[in-house]
């Protein structure tokens, strides 16, 4: 990146790498177009058929690493969904289990090298939350009814007070999918570019360029920490707003 | 900074703005992201997670399988622990009887190997008491008879052509027995 002024102080440009470019002829980006972000869904996607499809080919009883990660993956997010939103949770198992391998692998896929992190995207986290919210209130109103709106009445609450907390239940409501995309995004966002940053740095100070080098290695470290536990902490905000769909008063 | 999208942004922005904020893009973007969610959720929900899920209750079936064979073969292992016991007790009893058995013929035989002894000891005595008897009474007739003859010598010189041989036994007779 910055090649047109390289050598000349320091060159940062730290949210290049969020770019979306269409990596087939230079026109303007039409929804259709084969852009990077294409690119590297497809490989998560592929990433994901590697792990859990072939991986898991041979069923054995004695499982190989692959079959074992991919069993693991699909215990972990069993057992989530069970304890946080219980046995009726279970019931959105693939959609869950589909929301957390696409974040975690869109999150790991995203710290290679050159790669591109569609995660770091408000646009694709945004919608992964709009439609968890949209799942969760629509399901909520499904299964309970307008009792689904006991929710935002705070029945343990004195009878002054309830009106106004169910103002402020209903604005934490709808902030939800806000805080819920804004989270993941920022995270993974923030910690690519301070990488870059730190690379910049490296590129301008000549022999003292470990120092930063030594930075990047230490967020690095960290930056694999946060893609693992984004991907946990938006799966499991998932099955906290499906236990309040599914069991709405307080 | 909505209206550019091509490279040329980051040159005439002296501060670059945030790609993220580029709402030009997102219909591109919600668009594929719409395609690969759907994809995965097809094969994750047609594929890999039903095989998965099949996988691990083979697995619990057969980690439970093996728990029953396990506790079968144990509790054949003791069946076969008391048969065996029990086959030893009845083997023991079994052999007590023989021993008993044996033990008494051996009693009968000895028994009556005793009392043939005891009755052949009892015919040999009797018949060694009768020889002794014929003994006595064939020494008694002699003695008798040498003190007739001595008795009737002895009458004979002292006086002779006195008595008769009758007087003198029944007077020898009459000694003998005092």
């Amino acid at each position: 990146m910055a090649k047109e002024e390289a050598g000349n102080g320091f060159n940062i440009h730290p949210m290049d790498q969020f770019e979306i470019k269409s990596l087939f002829g230079d026109g303007p980006i039409h929804w259709y177009s084969f852009t990077n972000a294409t690119l590297w869904m497809g490989l998560a996607i592929l990433a994901v058929v590697l792990l859990l499809v072939v991986g898991t080919r041979k069923r054995a009883i004695i499982p190989t690493r692959m079959q074992s990660i991919a069993e693991m993956a699909y215990g972990f997010v069993y057992k989530m969904i069970e304890d946080v939103a219980g046995k009726e949770g279970l019931k959105f198992f693939p959609y869950i289990f589909t929301l957390f391998i696409f974040v975690l692998v869109s999150n790991f896929l995203g710290l290679l090298p050159m790669s591109f992190t569609t995660t770091s995207h408000i646009a694709v986290t945004a919608c992964l939350a709009m439609g968890v919210f949209l799942t969760v209130t629509i399901y909520g109103f499904y299964k309970n009814g307008m009792k689904f709106l006991g929710l935002f009445w705070v029945s343990s609450a004195p009878l002054a007070l309830r009106p106004i907390l169910a103002i402020i239940e209903l604005i934490s409501y709808f902030v939800r999918p806000v805080s819920h995309s804004i989270r993941l995004a920022g995270n993974v966002m923030a910690g690519h570019a301070v990488i870059k940053v730190f690379a910049g740095f490296a590129g301008a100070l000549g022999i003292w360029a470990a120092l930063p080098i030594i930075s990047i290695t230490a967020v690095y470290g960290l930056e694999v920490l946060v893609a693992g536990i984004q991907a946990y902490v938006f799966t499991i905000l998932t099955c906290v707003y499906l236990n309040d769909a599914l069991h709405p008063s307080h | 900074m909505a209206d550019t999208t091509t490279g040329t942004a980051n040159g005439a922005e002296s501060a670059p703005g945030m790609p993220q904020l580029d709402f030009s893009t997102f219909p591109n973007q919600i668009f594929w992201l719409f395609i690969t969610l759907v994809v995965l959720y097809l094969i994750l929900s047609r594929v890999a997670l039903p095989r998965i899920a099949t996988v691990l209750t083979e697995r619990q079936g057969a980690i439970q399988r093996d728990l029953d064979k396990a506790e079968e073969m144990k509790r054949a292992a003791v069946n076969a622990e008391n048969v065996y016991n029990l086959a030893l007790a009845e083997a023991r009893a079994h052999a007590g009887n023989i021993v008993n058995e044996a033990k008494s013929e051996i009693q009968k035989d000895l028994d009556k190997a005793i009392a043939k002894a005891d009755s052949e000891i009892a015919s040999k005595a009797a018949e060694s008491e009768k020889a002794i008897g014929e003994i006595r009474e064939s020494a008694i007739k002699s003695v008798q008879e040498v003190a007739n003859s001595t008795a009737a010598d002895i009458v004979k010189a002292m006086m002779p052509g006195t008595s008769d041989a009758k007087t003198i036994k029944a007077a020898v007779a009459a000694r003998m027995k005092g």
